[in-house]
């Protein structure tokens, strides 16, 4: 319990020096706003409409094999720890999960799902 | 035991009440950790500059005091002081929270790496665990920021942010599991006290992804497409300013050095002294006293060579960065987790301890 609540107060620091820090900021720094320094950056003309678009499909697809690859990983976890009392039927056991999760990688490469066009 | 943990000890013995003693207790290592971290960050900043500038053969910062080591405390100063410009059509409140969210897990992760021996903040059992999950909040907060300033620029530096996270997340989780597997344990002090040989020895493979990839989710160059100056202005952080985005570069190098620190522990011994147990009873003394001292001059070095990288090597392009990390990372890091596996199943060689 103990070690947990260090890891709170280490939270509550890691918050509350930034916090702190843009606090003090504010009352020391100068504010003199015009229309034209607020304005959105864009190499120097007037921003053409909103950057809040619909973006490439192609984040999307690497998302979701990151889904598929980060469970995947996330059991191998536990695995690797108990691995040291299995000895070699705990390998044999790694061997087949992987070697299932690896034909829908290949499937997914075949597809181009991996190439960035 | 080390020479700063026995003074504490000492001193905290000579607290009369318990409670208080527990609340000390609890209060002062974090509190110790979290300001030699900060601390530390600021001689960082310098440091790359010095270095940087040595690689291009320029002076760089020498003005303020020896060798110009007071230059950060003089720069955060400075925008500290400057003022914090908002634009009309960013969303306020997430542009606010946005380099506060970046800067909490880089300071947050120090609660769970062993600085030296005996000198940690909380020894848990899942600690690799949690440091992964903690390391990874760093990216919402950079896609908050680039969302929410409502610039096509930081919009692009956002998500192409977040598309690297996540593709190099991968193969560096993988490349942690072979070391897991020798240490049989998650928590970052059994695995420094498991290197009798240090694990570089026996899981180069596993280093070498271990480094790209992390070099890769702090977005360090030769992977810093998130900030292209060439590309995207400023990527991300365009339409920051003042100590917003001060916070930004704090959060990079305190990043870096955490890049530095867990290379150490994971592969390079933490805090043991080279060859410890071979230099029979000093080479344990020094472990055992000045383990700190060898822990920071070996994230210094992992440092260094992420600077002499940056020196050294041009930016990849997008479409190279996506297919390094599926084609070949991650192929690599499976193949690296069935070699150890059979290695350490059989018993061969250094893998038998």
């Amino acid at each position: 319990m103990e070690s947990f609540g260090r890891i709170g107060f280490m939270l509550f620091l890691a918050f509350i020096v930034p916090t702190i820090a843009l606090v003090l900021s504010r009352f020391l720094q100068p504010r003199f706003v015009t229309a034209s320094k607020i304005q959105t950056y864009e190499c120097g003309i007037k921003p053409y409409g909103s950057a809040w678009v619909q973006f490439n499909i192609r984040y999307y697809i690497y998302a979701l094999i990151f889904v598929v690859f980060d469970i995947e990983t996330v059991f191998l976890y536990p695995w690797a720890v108990a691995f040291k009392g299995l000895g070699l039927f705990a390998v044999i056991e790694m061997f087949l999960f992987l070697t299932i999760l690896l034909v829908g990688f290949a499937y997914a490469w075949k597809k181009g799902a991996l190439d960035w066009h | 035991m080390e020479v700063l943990v026995q003074l504490y000890t000492a001193i905290l013995s000579l607290i009369p009440f318990e409670p208080v003693r527990n609340a000390i207790n609890m209060l002062v290592p974090t509190l110790a950790i979290a300001s030699m971290v900060l601390g530390i960050v600021f001689i960082l900043i310098w440091w790359e500059r010095r270095l940087i500038a040595f690689v291009q053969a320029r002076l760089g910062p020498n003005r303020l005091g020896p060798g110009g080591i007071f230059q950060s405390f003089a720069d955060a100063l400075k925008v500290m002081l400057k003022e914090d410009i908002v634009t009309a059509d960013a969303d306020v409140i997430l542009f606010t929270i946005a380099p506060i969210l970046v800067f909490v897990p880089g300071l947050l992760v120090y609660s769970l790496v062993p600085v030296g021996n005996g000198m940690i903040v909380s020894n848990v059992n899942v600690a690799i665990f949690l440091f992964l999950a903690i390391s990874s909040i760093t990216t919402l907060g950079i896609l908050m920021a680039g969302w929410s300033s409502n610039n096509k620029y930081s919009l692009m530096g956002g998500i192409r942010a977040v598309a690297q996270a996540i593709s190099y997340e991968i193969p560096l989780l993988l490349s942690i599991v072979g070391v897991i597997m020798l240490a049989g344990s998650l928590s970052m002090v059994d695995i420094v006290q498991s290197q009798n040989v240090w694990n570089i020895v026996r899981q180069p493979l596993g280093f070498i992804i271990f480094f790209i990839c992390s070099l890769s989710e702090v977005n360090r160059i030769p992977f810093d497409l998130p900030e292209a100056e060439s590309e995207l202005v400023s990527g991300y952080n365009t339409e920051y300013s003042g100590f917003k985005f001060a916070m930004f570069f704090l959060a990079e190098y305190i990043n870096t050095f955490t890049l530095g620190a867990l290379c150490t522990t994971l592969f390079f011994g933490g805090w043991r002294f080279p060859f410890d147990n071979l230099l029979g009873d000093i080479g344990l003394q020094l472990t055992a006293q000045l383990g700190i001292v060898w822990f920071i001059l070996k994230t210094m070095f992992f440092f260094s060579v992420v600077v002499w990288i940056r020196g050294t090597l041009p930016r990849v392009r997008t479409d190279q960065l996506m297919a390094f990390a599926w084609k070949y990372l991650l192929p690599a890091a499976l193949l690296n987790i069935f070699v150890t596996s059979i290695f350490a199943a059989i018993g061969f060689g250094v893998f038998s301890r």
